[in-house]
This record gives structure tokens, C-alpha cells and sequence, in this order.
């Protein structure tokens, strides 16, 4: 079976000036139709440079210099602008981290959704803005007449991202990129939206890529995990294995650092030291070595990505070889 | 006193919650706050619209020759006559109304370059960006009131190429400031965000990006429009903007060269010159008040 969306080898450079710069290094993945796959790591890890790549979004200085991103089979990087442009909204959406500069500060919210409804289905204004009060109260809002006439700066964070939402809704999409939807809001209102999320792929069997950092959400959301260290994939697993058994050394010290509630005083949480190394796409072998507790001199050498049983595949020589 | 309740009630009733407020409403109401502008706004109303009614009343034709030359102001001449008996009050009227025109038409020429060739090297940048700037830099760095003179001698002076002239040399300034809110404005996710939507170029340039600008444009757009209505009225006194006999408020300042009309005749050159102080003055002012009414994180 075909998948909804490939991705395959995605390399993306940024230039600078002692020469371009990788920071996304052969990503590949797949997502299914349905399926809520995500990407997790370290802020600086080519999260979101991956996503905004898939979307041709990567603006000046970036350019995806390697590999293709098939949806639905047909590539999105080599395809004309005007197809691009239908697949992108209609089939294709994203919302975005930072739901408070994501509106047009001009326009009433109404407006907006209005707008971006009849640029994908030609309805009349009329029934446009009936779709639009749907979407709204769909995604949550609880008055929803009366929000179509407000400004978004009278809107608070949450409310915000939720009309984010509806936008990206509004013309049914089969695959949404969500990069890191809640990081600007707080915790309460970051339950609501991921729940409202969820609520929305069951309903409409949509697939969604979940960018985050947050452990906690990964295993709330996800069917399956990538999780992306210097702009590799370095694990790649079934949502419940990778909790059961992270294999990689980073996925475990990343596990490591979420608290429990059964805590209590017993186990101090666990900091990974250093930081993500800032031209990693300079180190020949494995990039988390200087990082890692297990290290060993075999850590030298470029790690390839070891196929464990179904699904599940790490980029550690050491974790792939030594039993569970 | 139960009546005071009533209309208190009543007044409280229009000031709803601030968000709740219309955006124009709120500039309205800041605009208002600045006294000199709202004068100013009054003042340069009473001289547009009195411009505007010139044929209704103006009392003589500003052409024709209606009475002795040289007058004073007198009962039948309210402003006196000129030196060949045209009717002075007639003539500013019309002459208020030629200035302001030119004034306007050259600011919207002027304003209408300046947003297009502004989004087309703010949005798109590279080679686009590098050509228009540097253009606009040339055409900055020209000594102005020379261009002007140039371009008035080799075209036909007259009104419509004053205009012309002076839309083509005033859009420098509203590229560069459009330019500079448009690299800023689209970085941001909602123009990002309509890219993801999948909207046509024209959408994004006009409906997303133009509108955050309109603001900034104005206010440049009223310092443009003063001082397109000051050089109309240096050219047309230098006799390279809008002919006689048509008048305009530059070429009556004209009679005042002549050391005798500057010494014994002040009606003939002391109206116009106040007219044009009234205009540019007021329309700096409302230029000022626009800038802090418009600004969306101006004090509330």
C-alpha cells in the first residue's frame, strides 16, 4: 500500500557563510492515511526546518538540496507552482507555533476564515460565512457569531490557535503539520487544543505530523515516533515500543527527563548535558557521541540506521547489537 | 435631575467595551484628541470646500476683467483687484482649488509608484530588490528642485505635466518606507500561513501585506502631499508650473517679484501666501495626529 505522504532522503541547507550549512541530513519517513505521526527532539534539531520543507516553505537562504516528498505519489518539490498551490490548503495544511502573530492583525476573524473558505471552494459569501460559524464552534469557540466580528488582538492565545484551526480546516485537509501547536500556551488551555486534535482526526480520518517537544504529548497523540537528534532521525518506532524500549541512548536520556507522578523524591530528573552542537553537519560519526554516557570508540565511525524487529529502527550500532 | 440620569445613561450607552470598538471609531477617537489637528482638519475643510464651490461662490469669473486695475479691497472687490482688474477673491478661489489638485494628483501618482515598486523589492528581494532600491536611491539623490526644472523646461509647462513631474519625483520615499514594513511583514506567519493556504501572489501582496502598510502610508502620504502643494507653488512662481491665465496659488505669488506690488500692494500676494501656509500647516498637523491615531500600539 502507497502511503499518504513519503518523504524520502530530505537533505535542506541553509547557506552561511563559511558554506552551507545541513541542517536537515536524509530524513525519511512515511505517514498513512489516519495516522498521527511525531517528531520529536532538542529545539535546534531541523524539526521544524523538516517540516517547513515538506511545505516549500523554507524562505531565504534555505533551499532543500536533496531528495523527494511524495503525497499521494506525487512529489511536492518537483511539481509547478499552480499544483502546489491547490495542494497546499486544500489537501495540505499547517498551523503554526506562535498562534499570536498567525492571524492578519487587520482583519476581523471572520473575515479570515471566510476568505480562506472561498479561496478553496468558490461558495458564495453567504454560505461561505455559514461554513465558517461551523468550523468555529467545531473547533470549540463558544460564541461563535459573535467572534466572526472580532479583531485578533481581543482574542487570547488559545482562542487564537483555535481559530488557526478552523482555518486549516476549512477546506478539509487529508494531511495537517502541526509544529508545535501549544508551545505558546498554557498548560490548561494546551489540553484543550491537543484534545480538540484529536477529536478532529477521529471525526475526519485525518493524518496529522505533531512537531513537539513535549514527551507528554507524544505519548497522549502519537501513533508513531521519529525522534530527530542533530538533523537525523536517530529512532524511529511504534508510539507504545519506543516508551517500552527506547533503544537509542538519546531517546532514553530524553524519556528520562520527563517527571512522573510516582516520583516523588526518589529519582532526581535527569538533565542531558551539552547542548546540540552547532555545525553538526561536520561530525563524521555518530553526533550525539560527545553527549553520550555509552560511548564508545566504534562511535567514531557514521552510524547507519539498524532495522530492529517491525518498525522499529534506531541509528546506534551499540543499542541495535546488545539485547533489549 | 432624574432627566441628568436619563441622558447619562444614554451617553454611556455608545462607549461600549474598547474591544468591542471599531478600529476607525478608535482612530476617530485618538485623532480627535489632538486639538491643533482637529482644528487643523476644520480649517483645511473650510478651504477645500470653498475651493470646491468656487464656480457656485466665487462672485466674478476669474478670467474676466471686472473692474479697474490695482484696486484695494473694497465692498464689490472683497480682496481688491490685480493689476488687470481680475477680481482677486475670485482668482484665489480657483487658484486654491488648481494647488490642491496638483497636490493630490501627484500624491496619489507618487503614492500608487512608490506601493508597487516597494512590495515587488520587499517581497521578492534578490535582483528585483537590488534594481528598484538602487533606482530609487538615483532618483533621491538628485538634486530635486533641479530635476523638476529640468523635466518643467523640456516638457510643455502646464498643468497636467506638473502634475506629471511632480508624482514622478515624490515616490522615493513611500518605496523605502513600504519596502522596509514589507520585509518584516513577510516573515510572519500569516503570510506564511496564506502561503500554506495556497493563495494566488495577488492575494498575499494586496490583501495581506498591503492593508498592514496602509497606515504608515498615510501618514507619509500627507507630508507628500504638503509638500507637492509647496512645489507647485515655487515652480509656478519661477513660471515653470501652471500658467496664466489659469490660476493657481504659486504663479499669484508671481505679481509679487515686482518690488512695487511686494511694498504697496500686499492684497495682491499677502492671501495667497496664507492660504498656502493655512494648507501646508493643517495638513501637517492632521499628518502628525494620523501617525498616533494609527498607531496600533499607541496609548490608549
Amino acid at each position: 500500500m502507497s502511503h499518504l505522504l513519503e518523504v524520502q532522503n530530505l537533505t535542506a541547507a541553509f547557506a552561511q557563510e563559511q558554506g552551507a550549512s545541513i541542517s536537515v541530513d536524509h530524513v525519511s519517513f512515511y505517514v498513512d492515511q489516519g495516522e498521527v505521526v511525531c517528531l520529536v527532539g532538542e529545539s535546534g534539531c531541523g524539526k521544524s526546518v523538516t517540516s517547513l520543507s515538506l511545505m516549500g516553505l523554507l524562505g531565504k537562504g534555505g533551499a532543500v538540496i536533496d531528495g523527494s516528498v511524495f503525497f499521494e505519489g506525487k512529489d511536492l518539490l518537483r511539481m509547478p507552482q499552480a499544483e502546489l498551490d491547490r495542494i497546499r490548503g486544500n489537501e495540505l495544511t499547517m498551523i503554526f507555533q506562535d498562534p499570536l502573530t498567525s492571524l492578519n492583525p487587520v482583519f476581523t476573524v471572520g473575515n479570515q476564515i471566510t476568505e480562506s473558505i472561498r479561496a478553496h471552494t468558490g461558495l458564495s459569501k453567504k454560505e461561505a460565512k455559514e461554513r465558517a460559524l461551523g468550523l468555529l464552534s467545531q473547533v470549540g469557540m463558544p460564541d461563535a457569531k459573535e467572534t466572526m466580528k472580532k479583531y485578533p488582538h481581543t482574542l487570547s492565545g488559545g482562542m487564537r490557535q483555535r481559530i488557526m484551526i478552523a482555518i486549516a480546516l476549512s477546506c478539509n485537509p487529508r494531511l495537517l503539520i502541526a509544529d508545535e501547536p501549544t508551545t505558546a500556551l498554557d498548560v490548561t488551555i494546551q489540553a484543550q487544543i491537543m484534545e480538540l486534535l484529536k477529536k478532529l482526526r477521529q471525526d475526519r480520518n485525518m493524518s496529522m505530523i505533531l512537531i513537539t517537544h513535549d514527551i507528554g504529548l507524544v505519548a497522549n497523540m502519537a501513533d508513531r515516533v521519529l525522534v530527530m537528534y542533530a538533523g537525523q532521525i536517530i529512532e524511529d518506532a511504534p508510539a507504545d515500543r519506543l516508551f517500552a524500549q527506547p533503544k537509542h541512548p538519546y531517546t532514553r536520556a530524553l524519556l528520562n527527563t520527563v517527571p512522573t507522578i510516582r516520583d516523588r523524591d526518589r529519582r532526581k530528573l535527569q538533565a542531558i548535558s551539552g547542548i546540540v552542537p552547532e555545525r553538526y553537519d561536520k561530525i563524521t560519526g555518530c553526533r550525539f557521541a560527545d553527549r553520550c554516557p555509552y560511548r564508545t570508540d566504534a562511535c567514531s565511525a557514521p552510524q547507519k540506521l539498524y532495522a530492529l524487529s517491525a518498525g522499529h529502527t534506531v541509528r546506534c550500532a551499540a543499542a541495535a547489537n546488545s539485547p533489549a | 435631575m432624574k432627566k441628568d440620569t436619563l441622558s447619562e445613561k444614554k451617553k454611556h450607552k455608545p462607549a461600549r467595551h474598547p474591544a468591542d470598538e471599531s478600529y476607525l471609531r478608535l482612530v476617530f477617537r485618538r485623532f480627535v484628541h489632538h486639538r491643533l489637528a482637529a482644528v487643523s482638519l476644520i480649517v483645511l475643510g473650510v478651504i477645500v470646500s470653498a475651493a470646491l464651490l468656487a464656480p457656485i461662490i466665487a462672485p466674478y469669473d476669474p478670467q474676466d476683467i471686472a473692474g479697474p486695475f490695482a484696486q484695494p479691497p473694497s465692498g464689490s472687490f472683497w480682496l481688491g483687484t490685480d493689476q488687470i482688474g481680475r477680481d482677486m477673491l475670485s482668482r484665489l478661489l480657483y487658484a486654491t482649488r488648481i494647488s490642491l489638485l496638483v497636490g493630490v494628483m501627484a500624491t496619489a501618482i507618487s503614492t500608487a509608484i512608490g506601493v508597487l515598486l516597494g512590495l515587488i523589492a520587499g517581497y521578492f528581494g534578490g535582483a528585483a530588490d537590488m534594481i528598484i532600491m538602487r533606482f530609487t536611491d538615483m532618483v533621491m539623490s538628485f538634486p530635486y528642485i533641479l530635476l523638476v526644472l529640468v523635466a518643467a523646461a523640456i516638457f510643455r509647462p502646464g498643468l497636467v505635466s506638473i502634475i506629471l513631474i511632480l508624482g514622478f519625483v515624490d515616490w522615493p520615499g513611500i518605496a523605502r518606507l513600504v519596502r522596509g514594513n514589507v520585509l518584516g511583514l513577510r516573515e510572519t506567519n500569516f503570510v506564511k500561513g496564506s502561503l500554506v493556504a495556497g493563495m494566488p501572489l495577488r492575494h498575499i501582496l494586496f490583501s495581506e501585506i498591503l492593508p498592514n502598510t496602509v497606515a504608515p502610508i498615510l501618514v507619509y502620504a500627507t507630508s507628500v502631499l504638503a509638500l507637492s502643494i509647496l512645489d507647485e507653488a515655487a515652480l509656478s512662481f519661477l513660471g515653470q508650473g501652471v500658467q496664466p491665465p489659469t490660476a493657481s496659488l504659486g504663479n499669484m505669488l508671481n505679481g509679487a517679484q515686482s518690488l512695487t506690488v511686494l511694498t504697496t500692494q500686499p492684497w495682491l500676494w499677502l492671501p495667497p501666501g496664507l492660504i498656502i501656509i493655512c494648507i501646508v500647516i493643517a495638513i501637517n498637523f492632521i499628518g502628525d495626529a494620523l501617525r498616533d491615531a494609527l498607531d496600533p500600539n499607541g496609548g490608549k
